[in-house]
C-alpha cells in the first residue's frame, strides 16, 4: 500500500526541499572551468539555448549563449539560476525504498534489489487484475527520445494501455482542436514572425511570466507601429502596455471571441477569398454567433462593448496578425471550443500561411512540442498518429517488429488515470517526470487516490511529493546529465547536450527504463545502447506521420540551430512556417471552421460561493516546482503562494495586503496571505499553483474535464473568500514572515526548508535585495 | 554622450520591463562582484499596476557619488565607467548611497563598503555585452551602438537629467516614447491609454 512512510515534516527534513544559493564551492570558488557545453534551459517551451560552465563534473555556472537564434543570449530568471538545481543536497544518489524506521522514511538500496522488486510487483498485479492495471504517468520535461521510449515501454515493455502523460495539463486542448480544424498539431509559426504581425492579439496567456522572451517578439513588433490586443482577467506585466485591453470574466473567453467574429462579419472585416478557396464550414460558425452583438458580449464576458468592438477592428483591418493563446483560455471545461473560437479569427480574416499571420498556442511545458509526438500520450503513436487508425498502427507496428495486435487500443487520460486508481480499477503505478499532487485538481482526491495503489514505483532525481507516496524511487537523471533532443515551442527540433555525468548511483532515466523491459522478458524491443539509437528509431517511427522527423540527424539540428518539423526526408530544410498557399493538413487541404456557441463552466458562482478563483504561475517558478522550489533564489523572488484580489472585494472583506484569509471551495479550503491589487477584476480571486499540501491552490480547482482534450478546468472555480486571523508583511511579492506569524497547523512546515533570507537578510545591513 | 568602449551604449526603457528580475538574477552572476547582485528593481506602486523600474548605474560624466566621497574611493576609468569603492580606501560612510540621484549605490556592512554597478567591466572590456541586458527578455535593459539602436528601436534617448539647479549629464541613456511632452509617463506607450484608468471598465458599468 502506497502511503507517506513518516510525517511531512521528517520527509522534507530529510529530502527537501532545501535551496541551493551558490555554486558549487560558493561564489568565491574561482572561476577556473573544465569545460562549457552549449545546451538548453530545461525550464519552459521558449527551450532558450544556454552554455554551461562545468568543473569536476558539476555545473558551476552559465553563460548567456548568444549564438542562438531563438533568445540570443536573453534568459528569464529560471534560465540564469537553472544551474543551481544541480550538486543540490536533495538529490537521490541511489534508489530508495520506503522504510518508516529510516530517516525520512526511504532508505537507499541497491539497484538489483529496486529493480527486481519493481519487476515482480509489476508481474504480480498485471497477473492477478491483468495487464491494464498497472498504470504509467510521464511527462513532456523529458527529451523526444525518451518520450518515445515511455510510449513503446508502456505498450510493448508493460503492454499497458493506460499511459498519459502531463502534457494532458498543458496544450493538449490547443492539440485537439489544431488537429480537427487544421489538420496538425503544431506552432503555426517560427517565432520570427511575430516582429512581422501589425496587430498581435494575446488571449489568456501571461507572456511576461510563462514566456518571457516571447515579450521581446512582441516589442519588435510594438517597435514597428504593432497594435497589441490583451484578454486576461488580470492586467498582467504586458497587459499594462496594451492599446487595448479585455479584462474577461473567467470562463468567458468564447463568447469575447464569437462576439468579435459576429463584429468583423457585420462590418465585413473578413477575407472572402481567403475564406472561399480555403476554408469550409464559414456559414455555420456565424450562424452560431449571429446574435453576439457587442452589448451581449459585454454582458456575458464583463468587457466594455466599444472595446470587444475595436479589438475586432484592430484584428480585422490589419494586414498581418498573429493572435497568440495558452493555458488562459485552454485549462477549461470548454478549452478545445475556446481555441476554436481563436482559429475562427484567424480564418475569418485569412490570418494563416503569410509571414506575420497565424494563430497558435504557446506551449509550456519545456518540450511540450515535441513530448506529445513522440506516442505517450494515451491517443497517440509516434509521428503523432492516432493510436485507433488501423493504418497509423500498422506503419508503427513495423518500425517496431512487433504484431500489429499487441500495440494496445486507446487508454485513459491523466486525471482519468488517478481517478480509475481511486476507484480501484487501477492497482499499479510507475511515474516519470509528473507531480500529480501538486499539479492534478483536487489535491486531496489525488492524495486518497495514490493511497489505494498496490505498488508505486516512481522515477526522479528529487523526492517529489507524489513520490512521498511510493514503495520506490529510481534515482534518475537531471536534464544536463543526457543528450537527446526536444522541440521547442516554434516547432523546432534542438539538441539537448549533456554536461555531466549523475552523481552518486544515480542512472539514466532511458537505461532504468531499457533494464525494467529487458527484466519484464521484453528486451528484444528494446535494443538501444544510446540515446542517438533511439532518435534513430524515433526519426523512422514518426516517417509518414503529420510531425515527421525523418529527415532530421543530430547533426543537422545542431549545425542548423534546429529544424522545423516537418521535416520528411533527407535534405528535407524543414518547415518553419506551417499553411503557406493556404494549404491546411486536413485531407481536402482546406481549413474547418468550427461552429462555437458559448456554455458556461462547469462551475459557476453563487451565494454560497461568489467569487471567481483563477490559478495560474509566476516567473519565478516552474510547472509543480520539484526543480525551481529547491533554488533559493528563484524562492526568494515569490515565496509562497498569495491570493490576489480587487481593493473592491478586499474592502467588502476588511482584508488589506498581508492579511490572511481563508478560501473555500466545494473541494477543499486554504488559508493564505492577500495582496490587494487594482490588476485583477473585482469578482475574481487569483492564486498561483507551484506549491504542495496546505498551500496547495488545487486543494480548490475541479477535477472536471474538457470532453475532448480531458484538460481540467483549472481556470474556473466557484470560491468563497473570509477574512482569517494573522498577518504577514508582504512587500511587493516577496513575503516577509515569522515563523510565529503563521499560525495553527501549518506554521512549522511553512517556515521548513526556506532559508533563514527570509528572516533575516543575507547581506548584514544591506540596502538592496 | 560619448559612449562606452567600442561605440556600445546602454539604454534603459521602463515601458518595456515586466518586473521579472532576470537582470536581478544575472547581477550577482558577474565576474567583479560574485555573488552580490547590484542593479535595482522596484514596482512603481504595485497596488495599482504592475509597473516595474529597473535602474542601473547612468555613469554619470561627474559623478556625484565621487564628488560627496570623503575618503576619495570612488573612481571612473578611461572609459566613463564609474566604479564601485575602492576597498582600501571605503569608510562605509554611505555619503554616495545618500548623494546619488538616481539611488545606485548600495552600501554592504559585513564588507563595509559601498558597491555598485560597473557596466559589467569584466564583460565589456573584453567585448561582452552587460549581463542584465544580455538575460533582459524585453529588452527594456539593452546594450548596443547608437546605429543599431535607431534602426531597429523606438522612441528617443536622453542622457541628461536635472535634479533641481543640478543638471546631469550621464553615459546611460534612458529611452522616452513622448519627448518634448513634459514630464515623462513610465506607465506605457501608445495612445490607447484610455483603458488604464479603468482596466475593467467598474466606472461605466456602475
Amino acid at each position: 500500500m502506497a502511503t507517506r512512510p513518516v510525517s511531512e515534516k521528517e520527509l522534507i527534513a530529510r529530502f527537501g526541499p532545501h535551496l541551493n544559493q551558490a555554486p558549487p564551492g560558493g561564489w568565491n570558488a574561482g572561476l577556473e572551468i573544465d569545460r562549457e557545453v552549449d545546451t538548453h534551459c530545461c525550464f519552459c517551451g521558449q527551450q532558450c539555448g544556454i552554455r554551461l560552465k562545468v568543473r569536476d563534473n558539476e555545473v558551476v555556472g552559465f553563460e548567456p549563449r548568444y549564438d542562438f537564434p531563438f533568445n540570443e543570449g536573453k534568459l528569464c530568471p529560471k534560465g540564469v539560476k537553472r544551474y543551481l538545481q544541480g550538486s543540490h543536497p536533495d538529490r537521490l544518489l541511489d534508489p530508495v525504498e520506503r522504510d518508516p524506521s529510516a530517516p525520512g522514511g526511504f532508505r537507499p538500496v541497491d539497484w538489483e534489489h529496486a529493480m527486481s522488486r519493481t519487476t515482480s510487483e509489476i508481474q504480480r498485479i498485471q497477473g492477478a487484475y491483468g495487464k491494464d492495471s498497472f498504470a504509467v504517468l510521464s511527462g513532456v520535461s523529458l527529451t523526444n527520445e525518451k518520450s518515445y521510449l515511455m510510449g513503446k515501454f508502456a505498450r510493448l515493455g508493460l503492454q499497458t494501455a493506460n499511459l498519459d502523460y502531463n502534457g494532458r495539463l498543458c496544450m493538449v486542448s490547443a492539440g485537439v482542436a489544431n488537429k480537427r480544424a487544421l489538420g496538425i498539431d503544431r506552432a503555426s509559426n517560427p517565432w520570427s514572425d511575430i516582429p512581422l504581425a501589425d496587430v498581435i492579439f494575446v488571449a489568456g496567456a501571461n507572456v511576461a511570466e510563462c514566456a518571457p522572451i516571447t515579450t521581446m517578439y512582441i516589442w519588435r513588433a510594438r517597435d514597428r507601429g504593432a497594435k497589441l490586443i490583451v484578454a486576461d482577467p488580470r492586467v498582467t506585466p504586458l497587459a499594462r502596455t496594451a492599446d487595448v485591453f479585455l479584462g474577461l470574466r473567467p470562463g468567458t473567453d468564447s463568447a469575447l471571441m464569437g462576439t468579435i467574429l459576429n463584429v468583423l462579419v457585420q462590418n465585413d472585416w473578413v477575407d472572402h477569398e481567403f475564406i472561399e478557396q480555403h476554408t469550409v464550414r464559414f456559414e455555420e460558425a456565424i450562424e452560431a454567433v449571429s446574435g453576439y452583438t457587442p452589448e451581449w458580449g459585454a454582458e456575458v464576458t464583463g468587457v466594455p462593448a466599444d472595446r470587444i468592438v475595436e479589438a475586432a477592428r484592430l484584428w480585422g483591418t490589419s494586414a498581418t496578425g498573429m493572435l497568440l493563446h495558452a493555458r488562459g483560455i485552454e485549462h477549461h471545461t470548454k478549452g478545445v471550443e475556446n481555441v476554436w473560437s481563436c482559429i475562427n479569427l484567424g480564418l475569418a480574416t485569412g490570418k494563416y500561411g503569410k509571414p506575420g499571420c497565424g494563430v497558435t498556442t504557446i506551449t509550456g511545458q519545456g518540450n511540450g512540442q515535441g513530448g506529445r509526438e513522440q506516442g505517450h500520450k494515451c491517443d497517440q503513436l509516434p509521428g503523432n498518429r492516432d493510436i485507433e487508425n488501423p493504418d497509423h498502427r500498422a506503419a508503427v507496428a513495423e518500425v517496431w517488429g512487433c504484431d500489429v495486435d499487441e500495440i494496445p487500443g486507446k487508454g485513459l487520460t491523466a486525471q482519468e488515470i488517478v481517478d480509475a486508481i481511486h476507484d480501484g480499477e487501477i492497482k499499479g503505478l510507475l511515474s516519470i517526470c509528473f507531480n500529480p499532487l501538486v499539479s492534478l485538481p483536487d489535491t486531496k482526491h489525488t492524495a486518497e487516490a495514490l493511497e489505494k495503489l498496490e505498488y508505486y514505483v516512481a522515477v526522479d532525481f528529487f523526492l517529489n511529493e507524489t513520490a512521498q507516496y511510493a514503495d520506490v524511487v529510481l534515482a534518475g537523471s537531471l536534464h544536463e546529465e543526457d543528450e537527446g533532443t526536444t522541440t521547442s515551442v516554434e516547432g523546432r527540433t534542438i539538441k539537448i547536450n549533456a554536461a555531466i555525468d549523475p552523481p552518486g548511483n544515480a542512472r539514466r532515466d532511458w537505461e532504468i527504463i531499457i533494464e525494467l523491459a529487458e527484466r519484464l522478458g521484453r528486451g528484444k524491443y528494446f535494443p538501444f545502447r544510446s540515446t542517438k539509437e533511439i532518435f534513430d528509431e524515433l526519426r523512422a517511427a514518426s516517417h509518414g506521420g503529420t510531425a515527421d522527423y525523418y529527415g532530421m540527424t543530430w547533426e543537422r539540428i545542431e549545425e542548423e540551430q534546429g529544424i522545423f518539423w516537418p521535416c520528411p526526408q533527407e535534405g528535407h530544410p524543414g518547415t518553419p512556417r506551417l499553411y503557406e498557399g493556404g494549404r491546411f493538413y486536413t485531407e481536402d487541404g482546406r481549413a474547418r471552421f468550427t461552429p462555437v456557441e458559448f456554455r458556461p463552466p462547469a462551475e459557476v458562482v453563487d451565494d454560497e460561493y461568489p467569487t471567481w478563483l483563477t490559478t495560474g504561475r509566476v516567473i519565478s517558478q516552474y510547472l509543480s516546482g520539484t526543480q525551481t522550489r529547491r533554488i533559493g533564489p528563484l524562492v526568494e523572488q515569490y515565496p509562497e503562494p498569495l491570493c490576489e484580489m480587487h481593493p473592491r472585494l478586499a474592502e467588502q472583506l476588511g482584508v488589506e495586503t498581508g492579511d490572511f484569509v481563508t478560501v473555500t471551495s466545494r473541494r477543499g479550503s486554504m488559508r493564505l496571505p492577500a495582496r490587494v491589487v487594482a490588476t485583477i477584476r473585482p469578482d475574481t480571486v487569483f492564486i498561483p499553483y507551484h506549491w504542495p499540501g496546505d498551500r496547495a491552490a488545487n486543494q480548490l480547482t475541479n477535477r472536471a474535464l474538457d470532453p475532448y482534450s480531458k484538460i481540467p478546468e483549472f481556470k474556473v472555480s466557484a470560491v468563497r473568500v473570509t477574512k482569517a486571523d494573522g498577518h504577514v508583511e508582504v512587500r511587493d511579492r516577496r513575503v516577509h514572515t515569522l515563523e510565529e506569524d503563521h499560525q495553527g497547523t501549518s506554521a512549522g512546515r511553512r517556515r521548513s526548508g526556506l532559508p533563514p533570507l527570509l528572516q533575516t537578510p543575507t547581506q548584514g545591513g544591506e540596502t538592496g535585495r | 554622450m560619448k559612449p562606452f568602449a567600442g561605440d556600445q551604449i546602454f539604454v534603459m526603457d521602463h515601458s518595456r520591463c515586466i518586473g521579472c528580475e532576470a537582470c536581478v538574477q544575472a547581477c550577482e552572476e558577474c565576474g567583479t562582484h560574485r555573488g552580490q547582485s547590484l542593479i535595482h528593481l522596484e514596482y512603481v506602486d504595485r497596488d495599482v499596476a504592475t509597473q516595474t523600474a529597473p535602474q542601473v548605474c547612468m555613469h554619470c560624466e561627474n559623478p556625484t557619488c565621487a564628488q560627496v566621497c570623503p575618503a576619495d574611493a570612488i573612481k571612473q576609468n578611461e572609459d566613463g565607467v564609474v566604479q564601485s569603492a575602492l576597498k582600501p580606501r571605503c569608510i562605509g560612510c554611505s555619503n554616495c548611497v545618500l548623494a546619488c540621484p538616481f539611488g545606485v549605490p548600495k552600501y554592504f556592512a559585513r564588507a563595509d563598503q559601498m558597491m555598485k554597478c560597473d557596466n559589467c567591466y569584466d564583460r565589456t572590456s573584453v567585448g561582452l555585452k552587460p549581463m542584465c541586458a544580455s538575460v533582459c527578455p524585453s529588452q527594456a535593459l539593452w546594450y548596443g551602438t547608437e546605429e543599431e539602436f535607431a534602426a531597429t528601436r523606438s522612441g528617443e534617448l536622453v542622457f541628461e537629467f536635472r535634479f533641481g539647479h543640478q543638471v546631469v549629464p550621464t553615459k546611460v541613456g534612458v529611452v522616452v516614447h513622448d519627448a518634448g511632452l513634459g514630464p515623462v509617463d513610465v506607465s506605457g506607450t501608445g495612445p490607447a491609454a484610455d483603458w488604464r484608468d479603468d482596466p475593467f471598465g467598474l466606472e461605466s458599468a456602475s
